[in-house]
C-alpha cells in the first residue's frame, strides 16, 4: 500500500514535469516555425524542422544509452544537481514575472519580432537559407531543452519510456492545437505552466540530489509531493514580497 | 570580417565542440552564476552532514531551506539590478 502510494506520487510529479515542460517548450517552438513559414514560405521552414528532429534523435541514440551505463546514485547526484540549478533559474524567472520585474513571456511579441526580422532578410527564391537556418535553431534548441528534461527525469526515475511518451504527447498535443488554430498559441497560459515547470523541476533537482547524496527522505517518494508544496508556498511568499517592496518603493518615490 | 572573428577558420569539429560547450554553460550558468555557485556549496554542504555528522533530518531540511534560499537571493539580486 505505501510502496503503492510511493509509486503514484513520484509518476504524478514525473509526468506533470516532463508533459508541462514539453508542452511549453513546444509552443516556443511553435511559434517560431508559424513565423518563419508564415513570412519565408513552409518549405524551407519544414526542412529546418527536419534537420533539427534528426540532430535531435542522433543526440538521444547517443545519450540514451551512455545514460543508462551510469550508477544509478551518480545518476541521481548528478541528474539532481542539473535540474536543482536548471530549475532555480527557471523559478526565479517565473517569480519575477509574477512580481512585475520582468516581461511576462508573449508569443504574440516574439511571433511579430521574428516576422519583423525575417521581413529585413529580404525574400530569397527556392531554398531560402534564412528560414532553415531560424527554424533549425528554434526546433532543436527548445527540442533540446525537452530532450534533457526527458532524459534527466527519465532515466533517474527509471521510467524513460513513459517520460518519452508523456513528452511525446503533450509535442503531438500543443503542435494540433497550432495548426488548428493556425496562430501563435498566445491564449496558452504559458506563464502559469512556467511556474509549475520550475516548481516541479527544483523539486525533483532537491529530492535527486538528496537520493545521490544518500539523504533518506521522510515518506520515501511522497515527499516529492511535499516539496511541490513547499517550494509552490516559496514563490507564492517570494512573489508576495517582491510585490510589496515594489508598490513601497513606488509610494516612496512618488 | 573582423580580424576577432576567426571561427570559420576553425576545424568543424572543434567548433561543434565550442558550441556544445558554449550551450551547456549557458544552461547551466548563464546570466545566474549565483545559482550555480549556491546548488555547488549546497551539496557540499548536505554530503557534510550527512557523511561526516551523520545528521540525516538536519541534512535533507538543509537541502531545502538553502535551496529556497538561493531562490530569494537570487530574485532579489535581480530586483536590484532592475
Amino acid at each position: 500500500m505505501i510502496a503503492t502510494v510511493n509509486a503514484t506520487s513520484a509518476t504524478i510529479v514525473l509526468v506533470g514535469a516532463v508533459f508541462l515542460a514539453a508542452a511549453v517548450e513546444m509552443v516556443e517552438a511553435l511559434t517560431i516555425v508559424l513565423a518563419v513559414g508564415h513570412t519565408r514560405g513552409w518549405r524551407s521552414a519544414f526542412e529546418g524542422v527536419g534537420v533539427a528532429l534528426v540532430a535531435l534523435a542522433a543526440l538521444v541514440a547517443v545519450l540514451g544509452p551512455a545514460l543508462v551505463e551510469v550508477p544509478l546514485s551518480t545518476l541521481r547526484l548528478i541528474v539532481g544537481i542539473v535540474l536543482l540549478i536548471f530549475g532555480l533559474q527557471w523559478l526565479r524567472k517565473a517569480v519575477l514575472r509574477s512580481s512585475g520585474y520582468k516581461a511576462k513571456h508573449d508569443e504574440d511579441a516574439i511571433y511579430r519580432e521574428t516576422v519583423a526580422s525575417l521581413a529585413l532578410t529580404g525574400e530569397r527564391p527556392g531554398r531560402d537559407g534564412v528560414a532553415f537556418v531560424v527554424a533549425f535553431k528554434g526546433v532543436f534548441l527548445e527540442g533540446l531543452e525537452i530532450v534533457i528534461a526527458v532524459l534527466t527525469l527519465g532515466t533517474s526515475a527509471h521510467r524513460l519510456g513513459l517520460a518519452a511518451a508523456v513528452a511525446g504527447v503533450a509535442v503531438v498535443l500543443v503542435g494540433i492545437v497550432g495548426v488548428i488554430v493556425a496562430k501563435q498559441l498566445s491564449n496558452v497560459p504559458e506563464n502559469a505552466m512556467k511556474m509549475a515547470v520550475g516548481i516541479m523541476l527544483v523539486s525533483y533537482g532537491t529530492f535527486w540530489t538528496g537520493e545521490g547524496l544518500k539523504v533518506r527522505w521522510p515518506g520515501d517518494d511522497v515527499m516529492l509531493l511535499g516539496l511541490v508544496v513547499i517550494y509552490a508556498l516559496a514563490a507564492a511568499v517570494i512573489v508576495r514580497i517582491l510585490v510589496s517592496t515594489s508598490s513601497t518603493a513606488k509610494a516612496v518615490n512618488s | 570580417m573582423s580580424a576577432q572573428d576567426t571561427s570559420g577558420d576553425r576545424p568543424l569539429i572543434w567548433r561543434l565542440l565550442s558550441g556544445f560547450g558554449r550551450f551547456w554553460w549557458d544552461f547551466l550558468v548563464g546570466d545566474t552564476p549565483e545559482i550555480t555557485v549556491a546548488v555547488i556549496v549546497i551539496v557540499g554542504v548536505v554530503a557534510l552532514l550527512r557523511d561526516v555528522a551523520h545528521v540525516n533530518a538536519l541534512a535533507y531540511v538543509t537541502l531545502v531551506v538553502l535551496s529556497v534560499v538561493t531562490l530569494a537571493l537570487s530574485a532579489a539580486r535581480a530586483r536590484r539590478k532592475a
